[in-house]
């Protein structure tokens, strides 16, 4: 009986304490800070030079150039991924094949190797000819290092690169999506195609887009590899001042920094098409979705 | 006699050495209610899906509305039609899951329209507005917004039958409707299905709810090992059964 309520049966229930976590904590916060400290006391590093350098137009241009590059790259290699995905998935398999040996192709030899081999691309071609074979018919012709000047060919090289890994990435979020959507899908008369593009692709996006964001960081840092073909990305802007200044290290903290700041600033969009491709997925009465694992307090 | 809708006549299906249809035959007239009952296992779904061609036959032939399901008869041999086609002809039959399958991305009434102006090439402005109508025909008028997870089961599967019913099917096809509900929620399902099926409509229920098939159905088919062992007046069949077999089975659910 609840009127009858024993009192040594009211007691206070307290979650379980971690002062473990307090104490791991300050020591990580401290040695952080020492580093810090170590780094902008060094005496060999001049400050002044850092700061004079993080506004300087040739570093502004070159991140410019960092940002064009990677966008670009990232949307021609985001339409092969989704190609190669489908292609790896499909039923014909001269298309599996195909796609399989493009994407080991790519994923098996070094990105580095890649920029230079398309970079050189007019030693081996010195003359590039865009026509009908075996005719006089001739759309396009003239010198390799013309048509594709070094811009173009890093970004013909990080694309095909960077389409291979996100391919697998794109094939593991359509095969997330349950097979009963396209047997719906089906039923109701809708072709292939537009299966894919209307059901199944917007449902794979929960699953391709926190990869991709890593992808898409990891593409604007490995724009800085075009500086051995000489494109004047962040990185080559960089290290051309300081070839000339002898402050290595300055420079590299400034081209770090902006780093920093760009791939921080990307974290932005990412998010918000995150809570667009989650619409449908989070709520039962305004709650959020149950996730298997938690780490730490809520 | 009335028209047929559905006519099936030996099917044979099987994946591997597994034969799972040995040779099914029936048929469905028009406005028809159809009950298939039987055993896990014994083919009744795969016979359904078969109806749409979400799986293709080994042999045999399917007619629903006079034209040859999924193939093209040249002689003596049938060959499989090209995707587009199939998918033309399965525009006039619609289907709905055990499991609803509905599209979690988009909100009751997207789900609802989506085919129509996608593949029915439905005026947007027409489409949303016979959407709603249908929506209000499951009791589901306030609904439309709501995404399908924040739907009951009972709501989800009334859902996907307006969704099916979007693209003006001329036979439904229920695969264990409410074999995946609550028991609260089985009852509002089976009432959209009462009157889906007197106002005309042609239906062919996999189901083992057989009070409902007692109700509604024109002819309950009892199927096992993939053949028909039994069929007839629901009376006949589940009061009265003739075959072993189907004693059996009636024994277990009754």
């Amino acid at each position: 009986m609840a009127e009858q309520l024993d009192l040594r049966d009211d007691v206070v229930a307290v979650p379980l304490r971690h002062p473990w976590r307090w104490i791991s904590g300050g020591i990580a916060t401290a040695l952080l800070l020492s580093f810090i400290w170590a780094v902008f006391s060094a005496k060999s590093i001049q400050h002044d030079i850092v700061t004079k350098f993080l506004l300087d137009p040739r570093i502004l241009i070159g991140m410019g150039v960092t940002v064009g590059v990677t966008v670009v790259c990232m949307f021609i290699a985001t339409i092969l991924a989704t190609l190669l995905a489908v292609m790896k998935l499909s039923d014909n398999p001269l298309k599996r094949w195909l796609a399989t040996g493009f994407i080991e192709f790519f994923r098996g030899t070094p990105l580095l190797l890649q920029i230079v081999f398309w970079g050189y691309l007019g030693i081996i071609f010195p003359q590039l000819i865009l026509g009908v074979p075996y005719t006089e018919i001739v759309f396009l012709s003239g010198k390799t290092s013309d048509l594709i000047p070094a811009i173009v060919a890093g970004i013909i090289a990080l694309s095909l690169n960077e389409a291979a890994y996100s391919a697998e990435i794109v094939r593991a979020g359509i095969l997330a999506v349950d097979g009963g959507q396209v047997e719906a899908a089906k039923s109701l008369g809708m072709s292939s195609p537009y299966t894919m593009r209307r059901i199944v692709l917007p449902q794979a996006m929960r699953v391709i887009i926190p990869p991709m964001g890593n992808e898409f960081i990891g593409m604007l840092k490995n724009t800085s590899l075009l500086q051995v073909i000489a494109v004047a990305e962040l990185y080559t802007a960089a290290s051309t001042i300081s070839s000339a200044n002898l402050a290595q290290i300055e420079l590299l903290m400034v081209s770090g920094f902006w780093y920093l700041v760009m791939t921080t600033v990307l974290g932005f969009p990412q998010r918000a098409l995150e809570r667009r491709y989650g619409r449908g997925f989070e709520v039962v009465g305004g709650r959020s979705a149950p996730r298997a694992f938690k780490v730490g307090k809520r | 006699m009335a028209k047929l809708m559905v006519d099936a006549r030996n099917v044979r299906k099987s994946y591997g050495p597994n034969q799972v249809l040995n040779g099914m035959s029936l048929t469905v007239e028009q406005g028809e209610v159809l009950c298939i009952i039987g055993p896990s296992g014994s083919g009744k779904s795969t016979f359904l899906r078969c109806l749409n061609h979400l799986e293709s036959i080994n042999g045999g032939r399917i007619y629903v509305n006079d034209e040859l399901m999924g193939y093209r008869q040249v002689g003596n041999v049938l060959h499989e039609l090209k995707p587009q086609d199939i998918a033309k002809q399965r525009q006039s039959i619609g289907m709905v899951f055990q499991r609803f399958n509905l599209f979690p991305h988009m909100t009751a009434l997207q789900n609802v329209i989506e085919a129509p102006i996608g593949v029915a090439g439905i005026d947007p402005e027409l489409a949303k507005k016979q959407g709603l109508e249908l929506l209000a025909q499951v009791g589901l008028q306030d609904k439309g917004e709501h995404y399908p997870a924040q739907l009951s089961g009972g709501q989800q599967q009334r859902v996907a039958i307006a969704r099916a019913l979007a693209m003006k099917p001329k036979l439904m096809l229920f695969d264990e409707p409410t074999s995946a509900l609550d028991p609260e929620l089985v009852g509002d399902v089976l009432d959209v299905m009462k009157n889906l099926a007197k106002a005309g409509m042609t239906m062919i229920v996999v189901t083992h709810e057989m009070g409902f098939a007692r109700e509604v159905a024109d002819k309950v088919v009892f199927i096992d090992k993939g053949i028909i062992v039994e069929q007839g007046k629901p009376k006949q069949v589940l009061d009265n059964p003739q075959e072993a077999r189907t004693k059996a089975f009636l024994n277990k659910v009754l």
